[in-house]
């Protein structure tokens, strides 16, 4: 496991394998939402078969025997698999702390009961429902705000811990300060206030989403501005902000590094090191054909990104790549052509100037909600053939 | 100001404490996150059940390891530090 790149004197050691504490399983790709940034393969309506129940209890089993303590079920819309509390059930038994990450969209109070009893221990509602939808909700709109609310209580009533997600982008992030009030209204524990990230279908859609820079300071001063006051008040409501990192000099740690804590796998079984990896073109194991005792340790797909020795220039000799790991890949592939590339966010890429482009694209961009491609099956064909 | 030592500390709900042993360690999950408790918080955080106060926590640990002198003020510094990160609720 160790060292694979000593042979090059600026190249430090692979460190050893981490555990993959985080486990993620995308139950199904089937949702009755079509969001515009939605983070799930363009090609999804293309992607085989779901797992079944006895083989996700093989997939939890496995990777809790490795390390794995978190589990989050998302999707899609987790909901609509009929076995979902005998999945949260096992879960739990395993010693998991099991996450339910849904839009609320079909959540009812009789199953926000029955996962309770099943063993869930949070629910995180993504505000990430039609845009018409929250700007009624920002807007006012009596009726949506009383079902998001009363779910909302219901969750709370359970006795569970709730995070809030609201996806932000430039037709919405001027009105924070109306989405920290609800949820703070709402009890939150956590309020995650992330601008849509740039992959699957925001990347397609990213002229028509992306904020200025302007629009983010103002937001991010008006989200500090709530946490002095929170503070102030004792109220145990956490804001995160996340920031596109389009605004950035330097890109993120991506997933922490590659394959090191996180483990996702997809509705048919494809185990890869992030959710947006599919895209890559490398050779992702399935959990029907091995073990992931051997995903993780021992497949191509795991390891081609691990250490450093993989890294081109600039990254290869650059001293800040224990720091950030070159990036993100699929950010580095979508941008770049090449997977193995400095993340063009990063000002000492060749590349770097795709993301001053799209910087001044967001400047002048005009491009309205209604222009832009919805996540449903018809554009999903449409682009997996092209 | 001194603190109270008649106060019960108790987890915040949804907040879970428990070993992990791939870590080998203990750990506090909370939603989409863990921390991994040094063993010094681990020891303490293995007391906390909602029925001791902190004087019976103290006590406890007192027995347990005799003749360590800053061990109150450790786990006073210990609830402090949980309770404004809100892992804990003391009452
Ligand atoms: S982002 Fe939207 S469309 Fe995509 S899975 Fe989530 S709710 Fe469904
Ligand atoms: S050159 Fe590569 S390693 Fe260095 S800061 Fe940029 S992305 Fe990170």
């Amino acid at each position: 496991m160790l060292n694979t790149g000593s042979n090059s004197p600026d190249v430090p050691a692979t460190p050893e394998v981490g555990l993959p504490l985080w486990l993620l399983a995308e139950l199904t790709y089937r949702c009755p939402l079509q969001c515009p940034y939605c983070s799930n393969p363009l090609d999804f309506a293309a992607q085989g078969q779901e797992l079944s129940t006895a083989q996700w209890f093989k997939v939890m089993a496995e990777a809790r025997e490795m390390g794995a303590a978190q589990l989050g079920f998302s999707g899609g819309e987790p909901l609509v698999r009929q076995d979902l509390a005998e999945l949260i059930g096992e879960g739990r038994r395993l010693g998991y702390y099991t996450n339910l990450i849904t839009s609320g969209i079909g959540l009812t109070e009789q199953k926000i009961a029955d996962f309770k009893q099943a063993g869930l221990d949070h629910i995180q509602i993504s505000f990430q429902a039609s845009d018409e939808q929250v700007n009624n909700l920002l807007a006012g709109s009596k009726k949506a705000f009383a079902q998001k609310l009363a779910m909302a209580r219901a969750v709370k009533a359970h006795g569970y811990p709730m995070v809030l997600n609201f996806v932000t982008h430039r037709h919405n992030i001027d009105k924070i300060d109306r989405i920290i009030e609800l949820c703070i209204a709402l009890e939150a524990d956590f309020v995650e206030l992330a601008t849509c990230q740039f992959y699957g279908w925001a990347h397609l859609n990213r002229a028509g989403l992306l904020p200025t820079r302007a629009q983010l300071e103002r937001a991010e001063r008006i989200t500090n501005e709530y946490r002095d006051k929170l503070q102030a008040a004792g109220n145990p409501c956490k804001l995160i902000f996340v920031t596109p990192d389009y605004y950035e000099e330097r890109p993120k740690a991506c997933m922490n590094g590659w394959g090191s804590v996180f483990l996702t796998i997809t509705p048919d079984g494809t185990a890869l090191p992030c959710h947006g990896a599919r895209q890559l073109p490398v050779q992702f194991p399935n959990v029907r054909e091995h073990s992931l005792q051997h995903i993780w340790y021992n497949s191509f797909g795991f390891n081609r990104f691990r250490g450093y020795a993989w890294m081109p220039e600039p990254c290869r000799s650059c001293d800040e790549k224990e720091k950030d790991f070159g990036g993100c890949r699929c950010q580095a592939y979508m941008l770049t052509g090449d997977a193995s590339n400095a993340d063009p966010v990063c000002a000492k890429s060749a590349d770097h100037r795709v993301i001053l482009a799209a910087r001044e694209e967001a400047e002048t961009a005009s491009q309205p909600l209604t222009e832009m491609t919805f996540r449903n099956d018809r554009n999903s064909r449409l682009i997996a053939r092209s | 100001m001194s603190f109270d030592r008649h106060l019960t500390p108790r987890w915040r709900p949804g907040y879970r404490f428990q070993y992990e042993p791939a870590q080998k360690a203990h750990v506090l999950l909370y939603p989409e996150g863990m921390i991994k408790l040094n063993e010094s918080a681990a020891l303490i955080g293995g007391l906390i059940d909602g029925e001791r106060d902190v004087a019976a926590i103290i006590a406890a640990l007192d027995e347990q390891f005799p003749g360590v002198p800053e061990l109150p003020e450790d786990i006073e510094q210990f609830m402090e530090v949980a309770r404004a990160e809100h892992w804990i609720e003391l009452a």
